[in-house]
This record gives C-alpha cells, structure tokens and sequence, in this order.
C-alpha cells in the first residue's frame, strides 16, 4: 500500500499539476479577463487601443485562459423567464385558411346552401352551411384544401382537422401542425428577442430556449431591469388600417370584417377599423427615431418596394379620409390623409417622449413577436451587490480555510500539513474543474466550496484516526498506516457516495444558484476523495520511504 | 501536543439514557410536525410568487418613511424589514440596506412588473439618494413549480439513499439511517417554523446537503458496527455499537468542528444572501451529528441485527447485500 509503481506516481503529480495550472487564471481573475476581451477583438479583426494592447500583454497566449464563468448573482445583471403563448398563434394560422375554404364551399352553393362564418372558440373555425345534408360532400370539399405536413412524429399527418358540428363545419389545427407552429413560433421569438436585445447594445446576453415554450434571457451587467422588460415584453405588431368610425362608446359593435379598438392618445375614444392592413409592420425595412414639424418626438419609417406601393396606391385613392396606425391592438394615432405619400417612407406621430419614440423604433426594426409573452419570473443583482457578495464570498472563504489549516495542524501535526496540502489541491482541483468545463460559479456555488473546504478534510480524518488506532494496537508504523488506508476505504467510499447521491438530485431538479451549488459540492466531494485516498496517501508514503521512522504520533 | 477534542480512550455508554434521549428527539418532532401546519414556514417569494426589492441608502432612513411612501400606492400585502448585518462592523460598511416584499396577489401567473416600477419611482421621488441593489420577482406559476420540484428532490434523495444503504448494509441500517434523516429534516422545517426564517430555494438545497451530510455521518459509525459486528461474534449488540460509536467519536467531533467553523464563517462574513442557507446548514450539522447517535444507533439496537453471518437465516434471506464489501 505504501509502495507506489512509479506510473502511478507520475500519473497522480500529473493531475496535480494540471489542476493547479488550469486553476492559475482565476487568481488573476480581471487581467485575464481583460486579455480575453482583447484576444476576442484581434480576432474579429478590430484595431487595439493602446489600453487594450497593453491588457492583451498582460496574459500570454500560451497559459490557460479558461476562467471560472460568474453567475449572475456575483456580477450582477438580469434575468428573465418568459413563456410564450404559442396557442394564440393557432387562432390566426386557422383564421388564415377562412378565405380558401369560403372560395371552396362557395363553388358548391347548389348543394350545401348558404356558407356563412359564424364565431367558434379561439383556435377554431366555425362555418354554417345552409343544407346540412351535404355535410359529407362539405367534409370532403374542406379536408381536399389540408396539405401534408413534414415533421419527424407525424408522418403523413395533414395540416388541419375537419370535423362536422350539426351545420356546421370546424376546422382546428392538426396536433403534428400545431408541434410545427410551436416550433416555429419558438424559434422566431428567440430571434426577434435576441434582435431587440443585441439592438440594446448589451454586452454577451445568454438567450435560450427553455422547455416547450419559454426563453431564459440573461444580460450581465445592468443594473435594472425595467428597460430590458420594456423591450422584450412588447408584441410590437404594427399595421395600418382603414378608420370605418370613430365613438366614445366603448360598447360600439364594430361588425364582422371590423375591430374596435381604444386610442392611447385620446383616453376614453374609440376607433372601428377595419381589419384588413392595408400594410404591416412586416413589410418595414427601417425605423429611426426622429420629431416632426412641431418638435415632437416621432418615428420615421421605410418600407419595402411591394409594402411602399400599397401604402402609396391606398393614399392616393384616399385623401381626405383618416387611418389609423396600429400597435399592438391600440390605436398610436390616427391622421387624415393630406395627400398622396409616395416613396414608402412616412412617419408614426403619437404621444411620445423621446424615449418612446426610440423604443419603438428599435421594436420596429427587430420586428414582431409572432405571439405575446409573458414574464414568469425577474431577477436583477446590481453590480454593486455582486462585487459585494463575490468580497464576502472570499473573505469567509479565506477565514474558514485558515481556521481549517491551523486546526487540522494542531490535531494531526505534519500528518495535518499533509492533509492541508492536499485541501490546497483540492480547491485549486474544483476552480480548474468549473473553467475548464465552462461551468457558473454562483453564491451558493461559494458556499458549496467552504462547505466542502470544511467536509473534504473528513476523508483524510477518517484515514489518520484509524492510523491512531492501528498504532494504539500495537501495530508498527508502516503496517498502521497501510491499515489505517485499507480499512477507512469503504466509510470514505459510503460516506461519499451519499453526499454525491444528494448532489446530483440537486443539479437534475434544482434550478439557477442551487445548481451551482450542486456542481461545486460534487466536484469537491469528487477531488476531495481523490486527494485523500491518492495525493496524502503519496505525500505519506514519499514521507515514510525517506524518513522511515521506528516510531509513529499521528 | 495534539490538540485533542475527546480523550485518546472512550468509554461512554451512550444508551444509558437512551429512553429519555430517544423521547426528546420524538417530542421535538411532534413539536415540529405540530408547527408546521399552525405556526407555518415563512416562504419566500421563490415558493409563494411576489416582488422583493433591496434598497440602500447612504444615510439612515426609518422603515416608518419606507411605509409612509409604500402606502400610498396599491400593492396588496406587503412589509419593510431592516437588513442588519453582523459583519458591518468588521468590513467598515456604513450603508443602511432595507428589504421590500411585495405579496403576489390573485395567483397571477405572470410577474408584476407595474408594482416594482410604482415602488421605486415612488421611493426614488421621495429619496433622491436611494439605489436599488437587488429586485427579484417571481410568478405564481415558477413558484408552484418550484415548490413541488423542491419537494421531490428532497424526497428522491431520501429514497435514493435510503435504496443505497440498504444495497450496502442490512434493512435494519437502512431504516436506522432513513429515521435519523427524517428527524433532522422534520427537526430543520421545524426551527425554520419557529424562528420564521425566510423559506426559499436555497433552503431547499440546504436542506438536501444536511441529509447528505447527516448521513455521511451515520454511514460511518454503521461501517464501524458491521465490521465490529464480524469482529465480536458473541457480544451483546449493545456493547458493540457503544463501543462503534466511541472509536468513531473523535472522527465524529473532528468533522463535525472543521465543517462548523468553516459555516460559522461563511454564516457572520458570507453576507445577508446566504445566510438563511447557512444558518441551515449549522443546525443541520449539530442535529444531524446528534441524530447519528442518538436517533440511528438507538432505532438499530431496537430492530436488532442479524448476527451470525455464516448460517443462512430463512427469515432475512435475501437482505444480505453487505457480507462480502468490509
């Protein structure tokens, strides 16, 4: 037990060794971080001020510079969970199939009668027909206009569902189409967000989808997250749209084909509009904040060529008359057309203020949200609070690995110092670990070090009482040490199992800081077995084979 | 000379007072099993949903001016609580920290943002001076999923220790250790019921260090009895678990001290963030070292052990996993 083959040996310095190197950047934390700045630029092919020169010199190219990834709540900044609503996005993808199949059923007036739309619940198509004995040749009619959709689960599904409802035909999405919808709808919102947060200006934000349908959007670094809200909570849906009436009477029945809408200029007004755009904000290609004659904040926009014409054809064939500019199911403003506006280009005149006004041209030229979100959760750490916690992280960090050292030394004498050269590892072992792996190192992350700084010792206490007892028994000193190892073994490998069992329940169902803390403790129960078993145990037997002593105090 | 926190040689019959031992620990129990549903835990705003805004102020502002100006507007329920940090006085911090929760009201699944912008506008109005350190806020439906998926992991962790145990040594370990396990999360809901500490996520994972940590110590005094148990074929079970625990006992209070000095640092210097989490981990500790003793080995000697490892026993077939790993 106390003889090590030399591979062995060269193996266990090897590990050692890289731990301690790997771990090297993050006691330089800021150089290196400011050296990865710069590296990261010179390879984007920007040109270095002599600030940033002289950070890139400050690290070599060569060393390591993995760095331990800090959470959030160390460096302050924001954290958003959002849900979108992918289900209100059926309602239009159905509302969408309405004009085909009104041209279908109206082909076949002579046998199903009048086809009239009548309202159904959201997602759902409802249309009556007038002879409801010919409901089956309606079916057929309607199911014709379905196209196969391509996705992995629902081979040779088709798009939409048709199913007979007395008189009257229902039409819904098929479950493989709605998977698709979904999936596309999570995909175009993680992009309209990742625009609209890269707009911002914000540096390395983290945007991932989360689930089925929500989006985790992390942005290190600010202070508040209100702004970032503002930004990412608003639908941002623009189109413009013909003015049918305008009233007071919140009430007004607006009719089919129609909408009313409230006005945000103008509390307590109305306006029923109709509910064809004459042109969306898809069809944008630039928005820029701006004022207009009278000084006050607007947005100047710009479409493209197919949007510009329509927009120029509706302004000529309607001078004189009002319509109205739509945002998100309220009306902005709604000006009387002067005279015809060629070129595409127009402005959004409303109660603004000028930080309105450039908001809403940074949501314009992100684009749309394809469906509302909702905010689930918010966390914002101030920088402040952060640099404060990482301080009181290392300050206690410093003081229990201190008590720790002299205590294990007045227990345990050079064994201890053994024992505390191997919790040096140890540590340096778990930070080498959490770089080079990439992982967040969070506040409970730093307390799931200390807690191991203090648990980690316990494998070699296990060890050393049991060398104590070997001796009081009489047993030499090298027999009482190869003892002392063997027979602890299975208590330090139960021991140790369990806490590992507690914390991989904790990374598989915890969430944000708790995870990092279940990261750090498992690895630290995992290198504190290690230095146990192999590096003291190396440290002892390098010892013994030099020193051979004919008596033994542990 | 060694530092030494129990003399070299032991002999401490630690079922002497087994019975009233065994009681205050059922009593504490019951105490806290009572607590739970009349007294309740002080959940945060991870499990119940609701805002919580940190504030600071360079010079010191009366949580009486906080309320002045909070109850103007329209939050629902809410409180203002000073943060008062023992370390002030060692790092020299002169800044006065105050802590805002806002209830979730109506269940609302979504976060609402309107009442933390009323709450700092309004404050900001009043107090030019104030910076806001920290606002979290969460829906009702993160935190109803983090209740139950706090819950099932202490749950899971319990059945995956207690299937490890029993995969290691006999039945009757296993439910010695599961009993101590138990007692030391019963007994931490507990003392959070009675002291009204804040119950949030970190909590959670506090609590599942505890049991690893309670059972670390437990599986080395049970690793002790089984290899006494081959050792002394013919002694009574209760001499060698007394004499289990009295060889392990030095072991026991070494751990234990380096874990507890490392958390009472963290605890006065680790900041008002963690300190719940680490004034869970310290109770924890000393219960979960308690229960070691007193809870596991006393329900161990009563259930009794299989002795004679050699003979098959008809009635325990099958439960012998642990014969041939010490």
């Amino acid at each position: 037990m106390l003889n090590f083959p030399s591979w062995k040996k060269g193996l266990i310095v090897l590990i050692c060794l890289c731990g301690v190197i790997f771990a090297m950047p993050n006691l330089f934390f800021s150089r290196v971080e400011q050296a990865n700045d710069a590296r990261a630029l010179v390879e984007t092919g920007a040109t270095l001020t002599d600030e940033q020169a002289a950070a890139l010199d400050g690290w070599p190219a060569w060393a390591p510079s993995s760095l331990v990834n800090l959470g959030l709540d160390l460096r302050g900044g924001a954290h958003l969970l959002v849900e979108v609503d992918v289900e209100g996005v059926y309602a239009e993808r159905v509302e969408g199939y309405w004009p085909e199949v009104r041209d279908a059923l109206g082909a076949m007036r002579d046998t199903v009668g009048t086809v009239r739309r009548v309202e159904g619940a959201p997602g759902e198509l409802r249309v009556r027909i007038g002879n409801a004995e010919a409901m089956p040749q309606a079916l057929a009619a309607v199911e014709d206009l379905s196209r196969p959709v391509v996705s992995l689960t629902g081979a040779g599904a088709r798009d939409f569902d048709v199913t007979a409802d007395g008189d009257e035909l229902v039409l819904t999405l098929s479950e493989a189409e709605q998977i698709a919808t979904d999936d596309r709808t999570m995909q175009q919102s993680l992009e309209i967000i990742r625009r609209r947060v890269d707009e911002a200006g914000t540096r390395e934000p983290t945007i991932q989808r989360q689930g089925a349908d929500r989006i985790l959007v992390q942005v290190p670094g600010i202070g508040s997250a209100e702004e970032l809200l503002a930004l990412i909570g608003q639908t941002a849906k623009l189109s413009f749209n013909p003015v049918v009436q305008r009233t007071s009477d919140p009430d007004t029945r607006p009719g089919i084909g129609n909408l009313l809408l409230p006005s945000v200029d103008e509390p307590g007004s109305y306006y029923v509009v109709e509910k064809r755009a004459v042109v969306t904000g898809e069809e944008l290609v630039d928005a820029q904040p701006s004022f207009d004659q009278n000084g006050a904040p607007a947005v100047n926009f710009r479409f493209n060529p197919s949007g510009g014409r329509k927009f120029g054809q509706y302004t000529a064939q309607n001078i004189g008359s009002p319509f109205a500019i739509v945002l998100d199911e309220e009306v902005i403003s709604a000006p009387v057309i002067q005279s015809h506006i060629p070129g595409g280009t127009g402005i959004i005149t409303g109660q603004f203020t000028v930080e309105d006004s450039t908001r809403l041209a940074v949501l314009l030229r992100a684009g749309a949200l394809p469906a509302e979100i909702q905010v689930l959760e918010q966390r914002t750490i101030g920088p402040e609070l952060g640099k404060d916690s990482i301080e009181a992280g290392k300050l206690a960090s410093i003081i229990a690995f201190v008590a720790v050292l002299i205590f294990m030394i007045l227990a345990y004498g050079l064994f201890g110092v053994f024992a505390n050269v191997a919790l040096l590892l140890n540590v340096a072992m778990v930070f080498a670990l959490l770089s080079t792996i990439g992982a967040t190192l969070t506040l409970p992350g730093i307390a799931g070090i200390i807690l191991t700084i203090g648990m980690a010792v316990d494998a070699n206490v296990l060890v050393f009482e049991r060398i104590r007892e070997e001796l009081k028994a009489g047993r030499g000193p090298a027999r009482a040490i190869e003892q002392g190892y063997e027979k602890a073994f299975s208590a330090i490998i139960d021991a140790n199992v369990t806490t590992l069992i507690a914390a991989v329940i904790l990374f598989a169902v915890g969430s944000g800081p708790v995870r990092g803390f279940a990261v750090t403790l498992g690895f630290g129960i995992v290198t504190s077995v290690f230095t146990a078993i192999w590096v003291t145990r190396l440290m002892i037997a390098t010892w013994f084979a030099r020193r051979r002593p004919k008596t033994l105090t542990v | 000379m060694r530092l030494k926190l129990v003399p070299a040689d032991t002999h401490i019959d630690f079922f002497r007072f087994a019975k009233a031992t065994f009681g205050i620990s059922i009593l504490l129990v019951i105490i806290s099993l009572a607590l739970l549903p009349t007294r309740g835990l002080n959940f945060g705003i991870d499990f119940k949903g609701g805002s919580m805004i940190t504030t600071e102020t360079p010079a010191e502002v009366p949580v009486a001016d906080y309320r002045a100006v909070l109850s103007g507007l329209e939050l629902g329920d809410y409180s203002v609580t000073e943060i008062v940090d023992p370390a002030a006085a060692l790092t020299g911090a002169a800044a006065h920290s105050m802590l805002i929760r806002i209830d979730q009201s109506d269940g609302d699944p979504a976060i609402q943002n309107d009442k933390i912008v009323a709450v700092k506008d309004a404050l900001t109005a009043e107090i030019p001076e104030i910076t806001f350190l920290s606002t979290e806020s969460v829906g009702a439906k993160v935190s109803g999923e983090l209740v139950k998926s706090g819950f099932l992991a202490i749950a899971l962790a319990v059945a995956a220790i207690l299937f490890y145990v029993w995969l290691r040594f006999e039945w009757q370990f296993a439910l010695g250790a599961v009993a101590a396990l138990v007692h030391d999360v019963v007994l931490t809901l507990g003392m959070f019921s009675l002291l009204q500490i804040q119950f949030n996520l970190s909590i959670i994972a506090a609590i599942l260090t505890i049991v690893g940590y309670s059972l670390n110590d437990t599986v080395v005094i049970f690793d002790r009895v089984r290899e006494n148990l081959i050792k002394y074929k013919s002694r009574p079970l209760r001499e060698v678990l007394n004499q289990s625990i009295n060889e392990t006992l030095s072991r026991t209070l070494m751990t234990s001290a380096t874990t507890l000095v490392a958390l009472i640092a963290l605890y006065v210097l680790g900041g008002e963030v963690i300190r719940g989490f680490t004034f869970a981990m310290i109770w924890g500790v000393i219960v979960g070292t308690y229960s070691t003793v007193f809870v596991a080995s006393v329900i161990l000697l009563r259930l009794g052990v299989k002795r004679d490892w050699s003979k098959p026993d008809p009635a325990a077939a099958g439960t012998q996993f642990a014969g041939g790993d010490s």
